[in-house]
């Protein structure tokens, strides 16, 4: 059975047609990834009306495609000209550009190539591994504990994207608003609508996406007039060759680094809101600890680019993982990807790999398929992805705005979707300039009707709210919600305060109590080497007197 | 009003819009079938949403005005103001302005228009400049008309005064 779903799967995207767009959709990625300003999340939501026509099958591998092409393009303009082309390669840039500037291009290129190249097979390898896993641990769920799975991704998102946490809760709540305008789903009332059949009808959650994500990040593009008018890149003609065999032997005898990055960036995806942009610097900072010599880091090392690349893209794996097997998606562009499987009909939940296996293997096939393509495109068309770089920004932001307008219309053929892009638009630059994190918004516009419908199937099956506190993994998930809306406190208080001392022990401690309740033997087996790991770190804080830990802490960023 | 900080107004204004999202919640009809009322969910999402704007003013008005430089670079008047945000208004501005004139002259032209005004607007007019613009619009939003309705099939709208 499983051997005819995958024969299905390559059936499909081994189409000559899925094929080229594949080509065409990582080649998009890769210029998209090396333009500065123009996010992968962007890319990908830009994407989505041209899939609206294609099957489901094709439609998703172009949109793996320009994924999985975009996480890579970051590394050429971040190495080359010192500028990284999205959040996803910052680190990538503090030894791939000074290597370049010693005169060994060919071989920071390389070393971001192929490292790039073995981080996405590593997480495709995970990816087909554990998400039918979690899926089967995903279909325990009962709608107390996807209500509270939803909650937990909103928390977890609004607490990583940004640096004030009840800005990002605000905008989850927000987001989680704007999905009750119109009709409800469950018995058709009206909502919000103040009388008016535009809004009767609700707002289209695509166009939503794309004027909250592209519209107001390319209005923000081009707000100085003068950096509007500058290429990002004025050098001139690059020649720099990709030195793979050289790179392929540095990588070979470093191959930790790789392993360990790439599962960095696979966990990290996997963890809803944490994206590429925590994973490369993470993945960075452990490079450096684990080497012998950390002082070399940032003058040109090979590991210092090999790390970050390796686990930017991973981070797309696991993501997809999570929205695979659980139907949460892990970050902006995963959202996207839910987005692009709704407008087929198809809704992800945990029920997903086993009912719909053809497109499950198909999206597992494209993103290995993809990663090649990736490794093909960069080896060959290095220049013209830098070419990309010297277009000026306001000539780009002109083509994508009219572009937007083109395609948001595809979706339903309607004008007031045209509207909704707009407002959105307009919503979504005052939200990036009063320092509203984005990332928890569009969350709380993905999984608004997941969250309603959940809570009035659980409200179905019985009223009593205590289900909530009683049921396993609802406790579970709400424990770990409220864990993680108390890091940016925690991480705030860290080395300053006593209670952070505690926080960790207490979180372990807390996060037993399900695990126990869940009974059989390997949770509970697991349940003990958490509370294991709470006693251990709190011995060894009552050890050391409880004297308060020197932390030099990374300042994470909305990618 | 120069004792407070921006986000002190930012928060007023959620709050105000929390009232009328309330306000309006009581228009919902409740139907005598269902479990979950229709109105339920909004309003437990605006609970929240209440309560964390509360928060976001208290912790706005705890930390009292806005240092000087703070928003450096930013305008005080109107005009400074007007000047700054020049380019996004002219966005706003011109895709309003494509939707308004969409129904009279169609996707196709309305989009090039768009395209080239925008452009010019945000990058020059000086003859060279318009000729580029005019070619890049008529290239860009023609190529991608041109996929969407022969290639993809989908039916984009006709202007009633030009037919196209």
């Amino acid at each position: 059975m499983i051997l005819e779903n995958v024969a299905d799967a390559f059936g499909h995207i081994l189409h000559l047609k899925t094929i080229i767009l594949m080509f065409v959709g990582v080649a998009g990625g890769l210029i998209a990834g090396a333009i500065p300003g123009f996010t992968i999340a962007m890319a990908v939501v830009l994407t989505l009306p041209f899939t609206f026509s294609m099957p489901p099958e094709q439609g998703l591998a172009t949109m793996v495609s320009v994924l999985v092409g975009g996480l890579s393009g970051g590394l050429m303009a971040g190495i080359l000209t010192g500028i990284p082309g999205t959040p996803s390669s910052v680190a990538t840039t503090f030894d791939g550009f000074p290597m370049a500037r010693k005169g060994k291009p060919g071989l920071a290129l390389g070393l971001g190539v192929w490292s790039s190249f073995f981080g996405g097979m590593i997480s495709a390898v995970l990816l087909v591994t554990l998400a039918p896993q979690l899926a089967r641990v995903g279909l325990e769920f009962q709608p107390w504990d996807y209500f509270m799975l939803v909650m937990f991704a909103l928390t977890i998102t609004a607490s990583l994207a940004g640096k004030d946490i009840v800005k990002g809760l605000i905008a989850g709540a927000l987001g989680l608003l704007v999905r009750t305008v119109g009709e409800d789903e469950a018995v058709g009332m009206a909502r919000f609508d103040f009388g008016s059949e535009i809004l009767l009808s609700g707002f289209d959650f695509i166009a939503v996406l794309i004027g909250l994500f592209a519209f107001s990040q390319l209005l923000n593009d081009v707000r100085d007039p003068k950096s509007a008018r500058t290429s990002l890149s004025e050098k001139g003609t690059i020649k720099a060759r990709i030195e793979h065999i050289e790179a392929l032997k540095v990588i070979f005898k470093n191959w930790i680094v790789i392993i360990r990055s790439a599962l960095i960036g696979t966990f990290t995806g996997i963890l809803p809101g944490a994206g590429g942009s925590v994973a490369n610097i993470l993945a960075y900072d452990q490079a450096k600890k684990a080497s012998k010599k950390p002082e070399k880091f940032g003058t040109g090392t090979p590991e210092g680019i090999m790390a970050p690349e390796s686990s930017n893209n991973a981070v797309e794996g696991g993501a997809l993982i999570t929205m695979m097997a659980l139907g949460i998606p892990g970050d902006v562009t995963a959202a996207v990807m839910l987005g692009a499987l709704l407008i087929h009909d198809v809704v992800p939940s945990p029920t997903f790999i086993s009912e719909q296996p053809v497109l499950a293997y198909s999206i597992f096939i494209a993103f290995f398929l993809a990663t090649c393509i990736m490794l093909l495109l960069q080896s060959g068309m290095l220049r013209v992805f830098v070419l990309v770089t010297r277009v000026r920004m306001y000539v780009l932001a002109g083509v994508i705005l009219g572009f937007c307008g083109i395609g948001v219309f595809a979706l339903n053929n309607v004008d007031h979707d045209l509207w909704t892009l707009l407002w959105f638009g307009i919503l979504g630059f005052l939200m990036r300039h009063f320092g509203f994190p984005l990332a928890p918004m569009i969350l709380g516009v993905v999984l608004g009707n997941i969250a309603e419908l959940n809570l009035a199937r659980a409200m179905a099956i019985d009223t009593d709210l205590t289900h909530f506190l009683t049921r396993p993994w609802s406790l579970f998930f709400l424990i770990i919600a409220l864990f993680s809306a108390a890091f940016p406190w925690f991480q705030a208080q860290r080395s300053k305060k006593k209670w952070t001392l505690f926080y960790l022990p207490v979180a372990c401690f807390a996060m037993s109590v399900p695990l126990f309740m869940m009974g059989g033997i390997p949770r509970p087996v697991i349940a003990c080497v958490v509370v294991a790991g709470g006693a251990w770190v709190l011995y060894k804080r009552w050890k050391s007197g409880w004297a308060l830990d020197a932390y030099d802490g990374h300042e994470i960023k909305e990618g | 009003m120069g004792r407070l900080n921006r986000d002190v107004y930012v928060a007023v204004f959620l709050l105000l819009f929390s009232g009328v999202m309330f306000w309006a919640s009581f228009d919902i009809r409740e139907p005598d079938y269902g479990v979950l009322a229709p109105s339920v969910w909004p309003r437990v999402i605006l609970t929240f949403f209440t309560i964390l704007t509360l928060i976001y003013l208290v912790q706005s008005l705890r930390r009292g005005p806005d240092e000087p430089d703070a928003n450096a670079g930013e305008p005080s008047t109107v005009g400074g103001w007007v000047s700054y945000w020049r380019n996004p208004i002219i966005c706003f501005v011109l895709f309003g302005g494509y939707l308004a004139v969409l129904p009279y002259l169609g996707m196709l032209i309305s989009g090039m228009l768009f395209v080239f005004f925008l452009l010019s607007a945000l990058g020059g007019w000086s003859p060279r400049q318009l000729s580029l613009h005019a070619a890049v619009a008529v290239i860009s939003v023609g190529g991608m008309w041109s996929l969407f309705t022969y290639g993809l099939n989908v039916l984009l709208p006709s202007g009633e005064l030009t037919g196209i």
